[in-house]
């Protein structure tokens, strides 16, 4: 018989791998989390999930909570709803959770939670202003939305292992630290932006693109970085033609989820206004003109076919490149091969 | 690569050579050192003390180019102390005599003598790598930008073979492939003697396929140049005509003064870019191209992944993607091509023609109805329709080509080594903050951390020659010379000089030698002779 868990009067059968956060997650119960994100695992330190289990004295914290044969779980009942408001208060005195400004609004974990509990006005408010750290290249920091939750400080520690964050101070004080709490743009951070990724509130935000679009806004895209070979799987935030943000896809091999300072920011030079727009045909006084596509590509084949009667095929050669799509170099190894009549094709395949 | 990415994280031992993950493969970097969390042991060989390097347990600081001493070193050692796997050697492996008969004659001392790593530590990370199975070795440029670069690469499988490393999860030969995907235009035959999908192009029966496919009575049967033969080429003008599909040669190649001298001989260079880059500065003709992001296609990674990459916006102006501009060239030949898309060029040509790719489709890598981009691309070989794709080659010891081949091999020294006058080591690569000739990233905010190149230099040196860091030193090699501001590192070694080809001004190509493997035609970026200078 499989071992089975009641969660708010349903009953779920488990194998002991997943914890009661995920089983209820799996079959469509809410329970809220903060702090708690598939890839990190457990952390119990937001106390949000708080649940109460039949024979147990306190509120356990279900995303640490190992099911047991014939427990039986509530989720919403008085006792956890006021815990978990009491929770979110405190989270919501120490900062400046501001959704009407915010970026990550309507993408954001604590303000489903606020929404979910139905917390109007927030229960206390301590008037503390924190200084943003605006010092890193591509990532600003908010001091005042952090939640303290640690995502950040795990994903950074653990997932990428850059290891520059980490919790400074104590008490009411804690704050998360750039190494020996240095501005980020002093620290040994490289901008890969795992924090940002897994921060459930709007406390790490991107620089580009700041308040340029509301998360619902923007379309999501799935594509492959265009830098070095890993294949990282990114999901790109659209709006209109415009790239907001990017995410490394959750679960997609091979990077599951995580990106470099490259994947992550490095995507502005499709925008450059360098980019090339017309054909341009070199004239005899060296200066550059431009050309429609019909003059130009009637040059390219006229050249090529009296090179190749006065020459023969090998007197063309072609270099294939190593960054655009694979449906490219193939076409260029088939005109090499079928229309010149070559094998003078390559890449920079060994470099 | 023999193996995958999703095998790091399980893996009991690396063997790094010539691989600086955290700054050119960072996120098989983090893949590296969640495993070391997890208990997994590292062995580092490389010049510089890079940061796997300080988390090696056994880290060997090789001198540039002694890569193949150093390899036959540990295996002299997993022969003299029968420290290797028989059993696979005896099923799956052929020539272990040759193989035998070159590493006796390269006793650890002799290792020593040559790669400067300790013969005590080149037996310890033997015998690390007897006790620990099985092993995951990976490589880069390091062991293949050399004239021996062939034979390095040989060197590794020669170690992973003797040790039976082959045919399992988290074990193999895995070299990370500089960029997105030159994995992909290997595969595609942007190569001068295959077809797509690796299939010779002087084999009678694979021409006939394609000459059949591609609609045309003949193709030609003689394997193509290479490219530093075809830039040799135009000065004589035997290549009279050179078309050059995104890639910066100007600045990327070795010795830029002579490359440039080469280009600017050409008759008649078309250049498909996104940008100007200093490479367009020689071309007849330009035409504009469609880029990342606009328009659909697939990219194939380092771990044989064929993965999508799509669409989002128009691209600007009159560009147009690459595929179309070969097919309008190719009509305007007399070829009429009917594949009209990036999706019909794949599912049926490329799929239909290279027996690995077969049953990757579109549909398959494009995810379902519901969820239409929820799919992980698919890994070649992946011969059906029902295949799920090969996580890792050489399952249980088959070798794709029979048998695995064992060969002896002699190290070389690099075409030019230091001397008085040029007392200094050069060794070149990227850094984490740009990509390649910076074409993209200094268009996309990546200035603002790294604005200029820099020449890395040892602590040592800087003191011997009163050099401060930051300070604008002159490296030359019989080649060129740069200006360039010094950096300061623990990373790099007395007598070694590291740079990278990121900016025109400082570029490392400016002194690189072109002097190439004489197989495969890769250049020696990894070792010449240098001199240092302070100015002023």
């Amino acid at each position: 018989m499989a071992k089975t868990i009641q969660i708010d009067g349903k009953v779920f059968p488990f194998d002991g791998t997943k914890t009661v956060l995920e089983i209820a997650r799996e079959n469509g119960i809410y329970i809220p989390s903060l702090c708690y994100h598939p890839r990190l695992g457990p952390a119990s330190k937001c106390r949000v999930c708080v649940v109460e289990v039949e024979g147990m004295r306190s509120l356990q914290t279900a995303c640490s909570l190992m099911p047991t044969d014939n427990m039986i779980v509530q989720t919403s009942t008085e006792r956890v709803i006021e815990a978990r408001k009491m929770v979110v208060n405190l989270l919501l005195a120490n900062g400046n959770h501001n959704c009407l400004y915010c970026d990550m609004n309507g993408d954001c974990e604590l303000q489903e939670v606020v929404h979910h509990l139905g917390i109007e006005h927030p229960a206390f408010i301590v008037e503390e202003k924190m200084e943003l750290d605006d010092s890193a290249a591509f990532i600003l920091r908010d001091p005042g939305k952090c939640i303290q939750c640690g995502r950040c400080i795990a994903g950074c520690n653990d997932q990428v292992v850059n290891e520059v964050l980490d919790f400074g101070y104590r008490g009411s004080h804690t704050a998360v630290i750039c190494d020996s709490d240095i501005p980020m743009g002093q620290s040994t951070c490289v901008q890969c932006g795992e924090c940002v990724q897994l921060c459930p509130v709007g406390a790490l935000l991107e620089k580009k693109n700041l308040r340029k679009a509301f998360p619902w806004e923007t379309r999501k895209v799935r594509t492959t970085c265009p830098y070095c070979g890993v294949g990282c799987q990114l999901e790109l935030h659209v709006k209109g033609e415009q790239i907001i943000r990017v995410r490394g896809v959750e679960g997609a091999q091979p990077n599951l989820g995580r990106l470099c300072v490259k994947g992550r920011y490095g995507y502005d030079f499709i925008y450059s206004p360098d980019r090339l727009t017309t054909p341009l045909i070199r004239e005899k006084d060296g200066n550059l003109r431009e050309a429609g596509w019909d003059e130009a590509l009637d040059l390219v084949a006229n050249k090529f076919k009296q090179i190749i009667s006065e020459s023969g095929p090998d007197a063309i050669a072609g270099v294939s490149c190593a960054r655009s799509v694979n449906e490219d170099s193939y076409n260029m190894q088939k005109l090499f091969r079928s229309v010149i009549g070559t094998n003078n094709i390559d890449h920079c395949a060994r470099t | 690569m023999t193996n995958s990415f999703g095998e790091f994280e399980n893996a009991k031992i690396f063997f790094l050579i010539g691989t600086n993950m955290t700054e050119a493969h960072p996120v098989a970097a983090y893949l590296v050192k969640r495993a070391l969390k997890k208990g997994a042991k590292l062995i580092v060989a490389d010049p510089r003390k890079h940061d796997l390097a300080k988390k090696a347990d056994i880290y060997a600081q090789i001198k540039v180019g002694s890569d193949v001493a150093f390899l036959n070193g540990i295996m002299n050692v997993l022969l003299t102390e029968d420290l290797y796997d028989k059993k696979f050697i005896e099923e799956n492996c052929e020539n272990f005599d040759e193989l035998k008969n070159t590493v006796m004659a390269y006793p650890p001392e002799k290792a020593e003598q040559i790669s400067g790593v300790p013969a005590g530590t080149i037996r310890e990370i033997a015998r690390t790598m007897a006790a620990v199975k099985p092993a995951m070795l990976c490589y880069t440029l390091g062991i293949t930008e050399h004239t021996c670069g062939k034979n390095n690469v040989m060197s590794t499988s020669n170690l992973q073979m003797l040790l039976g490393n082959l045919g399992m999860p988290s074990a193999g030969v895995n070299p990370l492939r500089g960029q997105n995907n030159v994995q992909g235009a290997c595969d595609m035959g942007a190569l001068p003697g295959v077809y797509p999908g690796y299939q010779s192009v002087a084999n009678k029966e694979i021409k006939e396929k394609f000459a059949k496919a591609w609609g045309v009575d003949n193709l030609p049967e003689k394997p193509g140049l290479m490219i530093p033969d075809m830039m040799a080429a135009l000065p004589t003008k035997k290549v009279r005509a050179f078309y050059i599909f995104g890639e910066n040669l100007a600045n990327s190649e070795p010795n830029i003064t002579h490359v440039e001298r080469e280009l600017g001989s050409a008759e008649f260079i078309v250049c498909n870019d996104i940008f100007h880059t200093e490479t367009t500065r020689f071309a007849h003709v330009i035409l504009p191209a469609a880029a990342w992001c606009e328009d659909e296609g697939t990219f194939t990674s380092s771990e044989r992944r064929v993965n999508r990459v799509r669409k989002i916006k128009e691209a600007p102006g009159d560009a147009k993607p690459n595929w179309w501009i070969f097919k309008e060239i190719a009509k305007r030949m007399g070829h009429e091509w009917k594949s009209n898309s990036t999706r019909e060029i794949w599912d049926n040509e490329v799929s239909v023609l290279a027996p690995a790719y077969a049953g990757i489709k579109y549909s398959r890598i494009d995810g379902g109805e519901n969820e239409p981009m929820n799919r992980d691309g698919l890994q070649w070989p992946c011969p059906n329709q029902d295949h799920p794709g090969t996580q890792f080659l050489h399952r249980d010891g088959k070798f794709t080509r029979g048998k695995g081949l064992f060969k002896g091999i002699e190290w070389t020294p690099p075409a030019e080594v230091e001397d008085a006058e040029y007392p200094f080591v050069l060794s070149t690569g990227r850094r984490l903050f740009h990509y390649h000739t910076r074409t993209q990233t200094a268009r996309s905010g990546l200035d603002m951390i790294l604005p200029e190149e820099t020449a890395d230099i040892s602590h040592a040196d800087a003191r011997e020659l009163g050099i401060a860091n930051g300070e604008y030193v002159r490296v030359s090699s019989r080649r060129g010379s740069v200006k360039v501001k010094a950096r300061v590192t623990e990373q790099i070694p007395p007598g070694l000089i590291w740079m990278a080809f990121h900016f025109r001004e400082g570029n490392a190509n400016w002194l690189t030698n072109n002097v190439f493997d004489p197989e495969t035609k890769t250049a020696e970026y990894k070792a010449c002779a240098v001199k240092l200078e302070k100015i002023g």
